[in-house]
């Protein structure tokens, strides 16, 4: 019988949605699934992390060093409280995959990451190749499996869960060698195309720098990143870090929203991970309509209106 | 002081990579090989940081068969003093790269660690952070920037909300991100000169590490093919449908 | 700007095709004290060579006795020829296979791959092989000898500016330099006309290959089997035609080649490679499969005709740099070879290319180019007049007193007002890929896109007039990579250029009606990544 502990990920006062995908990758392994909450001032959390549905139990440790989640100082409280526990997950966020493999080496195993499905309780699918090819991965027996969990394959675990929150003391002091001097938030209010969960993007069809306000427009308008194909970029219509394809940026948001985009396959390269894919464009025989999981055969400057009066 | 930068052998970031039929692994056949480009990325830094005479040395690592010692010669061409072949049969895993990792840093008493943050064939992200632990020393990962004063490395981490600034107390170890850098074009008389560069051998015994707890790797599958999508008529249909999926 | 570093060597080879990789190893073969270098465009070697290929063993019998024992890569000796003549509506009519056609005791091989391996060769006899870096320009001494090149800089910017990671390109001296750069070598075609090579020639004419690698089914390839088809979804006035070649591992070569003296303004040669594969007979062999790589090159099929003088002070021309291809076995592999022999004994023997020309017209490359002169120009009549001619050319041994002369392939456009294409019977297209930009895809070719663009427009006014309409801009027609588009722009047309998807084919430096499309190098290490190709 499996016993897993999952490590949240928070920014202190709100548990971040990763968690609980965790907790759905948790429960395809099976067995009794418990939460660690590390950090400082993390009574909301914790009572987050103990309304999440199919939780045994919330270990919360409060310390004033492990308010910011310093691999060093969180990975020792992990290997502290890994006891008997058959397997250790986070999530495949930049903060799971800094500490985790830290906890595994810690824990003298090797990791898996990015867990896409689960076969067994020590038997995992997972992406290499950046995606273009799946492996199955077995921990041999009797060892610890330590793995992160990919965000992009799992739904959100629901609430509905009263675990019981514990209060342990850090069982270590913070390391000296490592300080937290400070965090940017990412600029502007738009949120940026590689990691926005909604991703708007247009092509050449929009035919210029003052029409692709329209793209900009609607991602404001539902909070998407704005992204735009090589030929948007090349004609001018917007800049090119916002360039999504083989040669710009691979992104593999929830929703992505392709308005006037051919769907050419050098395209179609950077968002063949995408949750949901949503094309409208006015040619029926556009190769985007081959990947598009939602088609709309439309002229784009008279769908983008209707859609900005249905959702305003 | 010394810094080690290791570089891994996998296929070319153009190649279109295929799955064998037989599910066995990854057709390799004919295929273009090069360092590892976040890798380059860390040599770069390396370089850069001994070219403003904040290190002595740069000795670049690659563990693996004789073929890694094409890889070993760009780096000495690109600029490294020196290059080590970790030479094995085997394929090894973070852990174990780790464990050889650790040793070579005890041998060679260097006090800065540049990897890439991943490598783009197995895409595991675990090496740099294995042996910070088991060298019991601070990890940087994603770094985008790097600025060394004295024993102190402040590097600036590229995370999900944003940019993370840490402080990290030599020695030290640190992950480089896509952003850090761009590599240098290396010169034509310098491949030349690289070949005349030290390029040590040395094995997994003489260094003492035993392979073990390796995780099992099978069954190599294409990406399941994306399920056929529907069509909508128009927009308020369209609406209807993300509503529906709980995606607006 | 710094003045540039210099490296030395006593030949330097320019590209890391077949003819240059057997010139560097028959160098140092027979002086292993020469310092010799080849530099190569492509990031490995290989990554820009396609060809069919079927060749023919002997000189490699000659340079490397014993390479049967540990033979290329992909190496498969042909069991059978067959040659069709494709007809509209799915017909198709076996034809008896020509002598030139037999390949009893050749290979089917992957250039790239063969010439991968003869480039480790090469380096195990200590020549120096560089790819990834591109030669830029001619390096002339203070007489105006050729003495070397100028290797391309890298890390400039889009706008010319250095970049941050600006290195200058180096010189490379050398007193003998050998061009091997393959069909319209950018360097050559600067050679030629300075020192005037093609004074005494016809003009080079060409033909665009299109080339697709294909997995297929399980037991629908049959290793050894080469196959030629002629015909449809050509007209009977294109001279062009199919291979197909079976090879190992489910994998099939499949390609089309076309000549460039097509008149046909309209002619898209991407599309009837497509078409042909549709033909029931291809469409069978490939449903179900999937395409491994992809890519084009130009071939040059002037022959005897269109061979310029292949040499000048300080430099030899040798391969298809020259044109030693020979049409109608479609073999230009076992030429290159040759020639790039020959002049390694003319090198190794007087240390200078003048008298190479005397003997490369005196050696069994050029007697082979002889004998087969007036194949291809006999088909300028069209397909059936040149079927009969050829005949007879191939019973008579080439021996006939007449020689038929070659044309340019610019010129043979016509205009669109002056054309009329015949109905060709092209079909609904089912098999990948779909269209140019997916077949880029699968060549893997790669430009850093901040770089200044590679094609040159000479005269860019004409584009958006005369070519226009005359031609209805055939540009974005011919490139197999779609390079070329016109676009509207702030109200008007406008050609746009693609650079960024040029898999460094030549066909546009060719074909263009104006000659104004001038193809250089752009950085080293970008362009195509063919593998087994």
């Amino acid at each position: 019988m499996s016993k897993i502990l999952i490590i949240a990920e928070h920014d202190g006062e709100t548990l971040n949605q990763a968690t609980a995908k965790v907790v759905s990758c948790a429960a395809a392994i099976g067995g009794d699934i418990d939460i660690a909450v590390f950090g400082h001032g993390i009574d909301g959390v914790a009572a987050e992390a103990a309304a999440i549905a199919g939780i045994g139990r919330v270990l919360a440790v409060d310390a004033e060093h492990l308010a910011t989640p310093l691999a060093a100082n969180w990975a020792a409280e992990a290997v502290a409280l890994a006891g008997d526990y058959t397997h250790l997950l986070g999530p495949s966020t930049t903060l799971g995959r800094d500490l985790m493999p830290r906890v595994a080496a810690l824990l003298g195993v090797n990791q898996v990451s990015d867990i896409m499905e689960v076969t067994a309780p020590n038997a995992f699918k997972r992406p290499i190749y950046a995606g273009n090819a799946i492996v199955d991965v077995t921990v041999p027996d009797g060892l610890k499996v330590v793995a992160t969990a990919r965000t992009a394959s799992w739904k959100t675990a629901p609430d509905g869960g009263s675990a019981a929150v514990e209060t342990v003391a850090a069982a270590n002091a913070a390391v000296d060698h490592t300080r937290f001097v400070g965090m940017e938030i990412e600029g502007g209010e738009r949120p940026d195309v590689q990691s926005a969960p909604r991703v708007v993007a247009g092509g050449r069809a929009l035919g210029s720098e003052e029409q692709f306000e329209l793209i900009y427009r609607f991602a404001d308008q539902i909070g998407a990143g704005v992204g735009g194909t090589r030929a948007a970029v090349d004609a001018g219509y917007c800049p090119n870090d916002m360039q999504v394809g083989q040669t710009g940026k691979i992104i593999a948001p929830d929703l992505y929203i392709a308005f006037g985009i051919s769907g050419a396959i050098q395209h179609v390269t950077g968002i063949k991970d995408a949750g949901t894919i949503v094309a409208v464009n006015k040619d029926p025989e556009a190769p985007i309509f081959e990947v598009a999981d939602i088609g709309l055969v439309g002229d784009l400057f008279k769908v983008i209106p209707e859609l900005e009066a249905l959702l305003g | 002081m010394k810094i080690l930068v290791g570089i891994k052998r996998v296929v070319d970031y153009n190649v279109r990579v295929r799955v064998l039929p037989d599910g066995s692994g990854v057709d390799t056949d004919g295929v273009k090989m090069s360092v590892n480009p976040f890798d380059e990325i860390a040599l770069e830094e390396a370089l850069r940081l001994r070219d403003a005479g904040k290190a002595d040395e740069v000795i670049v690592v690659s563990i693996g068969g004789d073929e890694v010692q094409q890889q070993l010669r760009t780096g000495l061409a690109m600029g490294a003093d020196r290059a080590v072949q970790v030479r094995t049969g085997e394929s090894l895993q973070p852990l174990s790269l780790a464990r050889t990792f650790l040793k070579l840093v005890e041998r060679e008493g260097a006090e800065l660690v540049l990897l890439g943050k991943q490598a783009i064939d197995d895409d595991n992200s675990q090496t740099a952070q294995m042996l910070a632990a088991l060298w019991s020393r601070p990890q940087a990962t994603f770094a985008s920037r790097v600025a060394l004063d004295g024993g102190t490395a402040k590097v600036t981490r590229e995370v999900d909300a944003g940019l993370e600034t840490i402080e990290v107390d030599l020695p030290a170890v640190i992950s480089v991100d896509l952003r850090l850098n761009e590599p240098r074009f290396v010169k034509l008389p310098d491949i030349m000169k690289a070949k005349r560069k030290p390029l040590d051998v040395v094995t997994l015994e003489e260094l003492g590490v035993t392979v073990e707890g390796q995780l099992e790797v099978s069954h190599y599958a294409p990406p399941a093919p994306r399920e056929k999508g529907i069509m909508v008529e128009d927009a308020a249909q369209l609406v209807a449908e993300l509503k529906n999926r709980g995606l607006l | 700007m710094s003045e540039r570093e210099i490296m030395e060597y006593d030949v330097l080879v320019v590209g890391a095709g077949p003819a240059g990789l057997a010139c560097a190893i028959r160098l140092k073969q027979k002086k292993p004290d020469l310092m010799v270098a080849v530099i190569e465009k492509g990031a490995e070697v290989g990554a820009h060579i396609l060809s069919g290929a079927v060749i023919e063993p002997g000189p490699l019998d000659e340079l490397l006795p014993g390479w049967r024992d540990e033979p290329p890569p992909v190496c498969i000796p042909v069991t059978r020829d067959e040659i069709w003549l494709l007809r509209p509506g799915g017909k198709k009519t076996r034809l008896p296979t020509p002598p030139q056609q037999k390949n009893h005791g050749n290979y089917i091989v992957s250039l790239g791959a063969t010439c991968a391996w003869l480039a480790q060769k090469a380096e195990a006899l200590e020549v120096d092989i560089f790819p990834g870096y591109a030669a830029a320009e001619i390096r002339y001494t203070d007489d105006g000898t050729v003495g070397g090149v100028i290797v391309g800089d890298m890390g400039v910017g889009r706008d010319g500016q250095p970049k941050d990671t600006y290195m200058q390109g180096i010189e490379i001296h050398a007193p003998v330099t050998v061009i091997s750069e393959g069909v319209r070598g950018h360097l050559a075609k600067q050679l030629i006309a300075r020192f005037d090579l093609a004074a005494d020639s016809d003009p080079q004419t060409y033909g665009i290959g299109m080339k697709e690698l294909w997995r297929v089914q399980p037991g629908k390839a049959q290793p050894g089997l080469v196959q030629h088809t002629a015909g449809w979804p050509l007209d009977s006035k294109i001279y062009g035609g199919s291979f197909i070649y079976h090879l190992d591992k489910d994998r099939i070569a499949i390609g089309f080649v076309c000549g460039l003296d097509y008149a046909d303004p309209e002619f898209k040669p991407f599309e009837a490679f497509q078409q042909m594969k549709h033909h029931p007979m291809v469409k069978d062999l490939l449903e179900g499969g999937e395409i491994l790589s992809s890519g084009a090159r130009a071939i040059s099929e002037g022959g005897y005709q269109s061979l310029p003088k292949c040499e000048m002070p300080g430099a030899v021309l040798i391969g298809d740099s020259a044109g030693t291809l020979n049409v109608p076995k479609i073999k230009g592999v076992h030429q290159a070879l040759r020639s790039g022999m020959l002049a390694a004994d003319h090198l190794a023997e007087t240390g200078r290319a003048e008298g190479f020309d005397a003997k490369l017209r005196a050696s069994a490359v050029v007697k082979e180019l002889h004998t087969v002169r007036n194949i291809r120009p006999a088909f300028y009549k069209g397909f059936w007049r040149g079927f009969v001619r050829a005949a007879v050319e191939t019973v008579t041994l080439g021996k006939l007193p007449t020689t038929l002369r070659v044309h340019a392939d610019h010129g043979a456009l016509q205009k669109v007002s002056e054309y009329t294409a015949p109905e060709r019977h092209w079909v609904d297209r089912t098999l990948p890929p779909r269209d140019r930009l997916a077949s880029v895809y699968f060549a893997t070719t790669e430009h850093d896109e901040d770089q200044p663009v590679h094609l040159q427009i000479l005269e860019p006014d004409v584009c958006t007039t005369r070519c226009t309409t005359e031609y209805n801009n055939p540009c974005t027609r011919f490139c197999p990579a779609q390079v070329y588009e016109m676009v509207e722009e702030d109200g008007q047309q406008a050609l746009q250029i693609n650079a960024a998807n040029c898999v460094h084919c030549k066909t546009c430096d060719i074909k263009d009606p104006y000659q104004i499309i001038n193809w250089v190098t752009p950085e080293g290490g970008c362009g195509p990544n063919y593998q087994n190709m």
